[in-house]
């Protein structure tokens, strides 16, 4: 129980999303109504929103689990309390990526719309084939524009540590 | 319907690997008299990176949402995915005018500004219900899909978060089988309907997802469906492209074909399986053609 950071909830108080946290009276309602849930023994919302209300900032923020949600939103639409649960859950994923902990993945997708304003690398011979099939060539995305963006949000710095 | 005229937002998911559902999309549309318009210069709608930084999200969706806004027209997705972030911010920012303040000063750095107001974001099926209309839907089948049992898979984010979605009811969703019956074909109720594919989550666990999709398919199969229909790109992959991977996993055989409902309405229509690129799915469609299709 090191490692509870009582201030972590009044810190939380003022990002957007968590405002209705301290609602949430663990009902249980976000993990039995959770497809991924159902075929998991480690995703509990429920438990995860728990933890993030008793200050257990650091375990939240390593936990594996954080990463599980796929954002179907069946949660939000059915809490009771008005808890935008998959809210919190960005929320607590943008946190540990300041804290320099993201899996590969967002790595590579942020790396890809930086490199091409899309989030996938998109093979050359790909875009040719589109013309050959009487598609419309693909609009190039202004990465001059994302760049600058990601620049100013300082979000280049977490694509570009893929490279190391 | 005439003067339905849409910028098309492709997105990066289906320029990257569902050609089939882009190519059936324009042809249908077009056949229903829908104006498409390319969308110069657009980015990645900013779903991808909410996870990393909200922030980043926010200003490439309200960029995208800039473009649009210059030509005044109203963005049509393919993706459910692209569809839900743009609809969702772009209602946000204008509900909130500090959030509004706030991106648009990010914008600025590019020379952009937010307005509000003066677009709308439409996914494909919401487009067909609410723009173009059941009726004249239905009235561009010529060949009824009559016999045919399938079922639908509508793709969380056609649906939810409800309050910024606002299309059928997220609970006991109709309209996609509505637009499935148009084609004469059967639309079937399974167990577990709306349940999330897993699809978002695939880079980050390699078994839930597959467990997941699969026990939609064993549902689907469970009542007999000769076909699943889908209207989104990363539904289609998790069903259509993981199948065998799947059924390797789960020693269990579905061999259900998975078709993006473009092409289902577009065989209706009258065009070809080739036509609507039936030969580039994973799973093998031409079983559910009949006789009069079957070239």
């Amino acid at each position: 129980m090191g490692d509870l950071d009582p201030k972590f909830k009044y810190e939380l108080s003022k990002v957007p999303c968590f405002e209705k946290l301290r609602l949430c009276f663990q009902c249980g309602t976000c993990t039995a109504d959770c497809p991924i849930s159902r075929f998991s023994d480690v995703y509990h919302p429920r438990r995860l929103l728990r933890m993030t209300q008793l200050g257990m900032k650091d375990r939240v923020l390593c936990s594996e689990s954080l990463w599980l949600c796929a954002t179907c939103f069946t949660c939000v639409d059915h809490c009771p309390q008005g808890v935008d649960i998959a809210g919190v859950l960005r929320a607590l994923r943008n946190m540990a990526v300041k804290e320099g902990i993201i899996p590969p993945v967002f790595r590579e997708l942020t790396a890809n719309i930086l490199k091409t304003g899309y989030a996938y690398r998109i093979p050359e011979l790909r875009l040719k084939k589109r013309m050959k099939r009487g598609l419309p060539a693909l609009p190039k995305a202004n990465t001059d524009d994302v760049a600058r963006l990601f620049d100013v949000l300082a979000v280049s710095k977490v694509a570009k540590k893929e490279k190391q | 319907m005439a003067g339905l005229k849409y910028l098309l937002f492709l997105g990066c998911a289906i320029p990257y690997r569902m050609p089939s559902y882009e190519v059936s999309s324009r042809k249908m549309l077009e056949r229903l008299g829908v104006e498409l318009v390319e969308m110069p210069e657009f980015n990645c709608c900013g779903l991808p990176i909410d996870s990393v930084d909200h922030d980043a999200m926010l200003v490439l969706a309200a960029r995208n949402l800039c473009l649009a806004e210059q030509q005044g027209l109203d963005i049509l997705t393919l993706c459910p995915g692209c569809a839900g972030t743009l609809r969702k911010v772009n209602l946000s920012l204008q509900e909130d005018k500090k959030l509004k303040e706030h991106v648009n000063g990010i914008l600025k750095e590019i020379c952009m500004e937010f307005k509000g107001g003066k677009i709308r974001v439409r996914h494909l099926i919401q487009a067909l219900v609410e723009d173009v209309g059941l009726e004249k839907v239905k009235e561009a089948v010529v060949k009824p899909l009559t016999g045919l049992r399938v079922a639908e898979h509508n793709g969380c984010h056609v649906l939810r978060p409800a309050k910024y979605i606002g299309f059928d009811d997220p609970e006991n969703p109709v309209l996609l089988k509505k637009l499935i019956e148009a084609t004469g074909a059967e639309c079937l109720d399974y167990m577990y309907e709306t349940d999330c594919c897993g699809a978002p989550i695939v880079g980050v666990n390699d078994k839930i997802p597959l467990y997941l999709a699969g026990d939609k398919l064993r549902n689907v199969k469970a009542v007999k469906a000769e076909a699943l229909i889908t209207v989104c790109p990363f539904c289609h992959m998790m069903f259509d492209i993981n199948q065998p991977r799947i059924e390797r996993l789960l020693s269990e055989k579905f061999g259900i074909p998975v078709l993006h409902y473009p092409q289902l309405l577009g065989l209706a229509m009258g065009f070809t399986p080739k036509e609507m690129a039936l030969d580039e799915l994973r799973v093998d469609a031409t079983k559910i053609l009949k006789p009069n299709q079957q070239h």
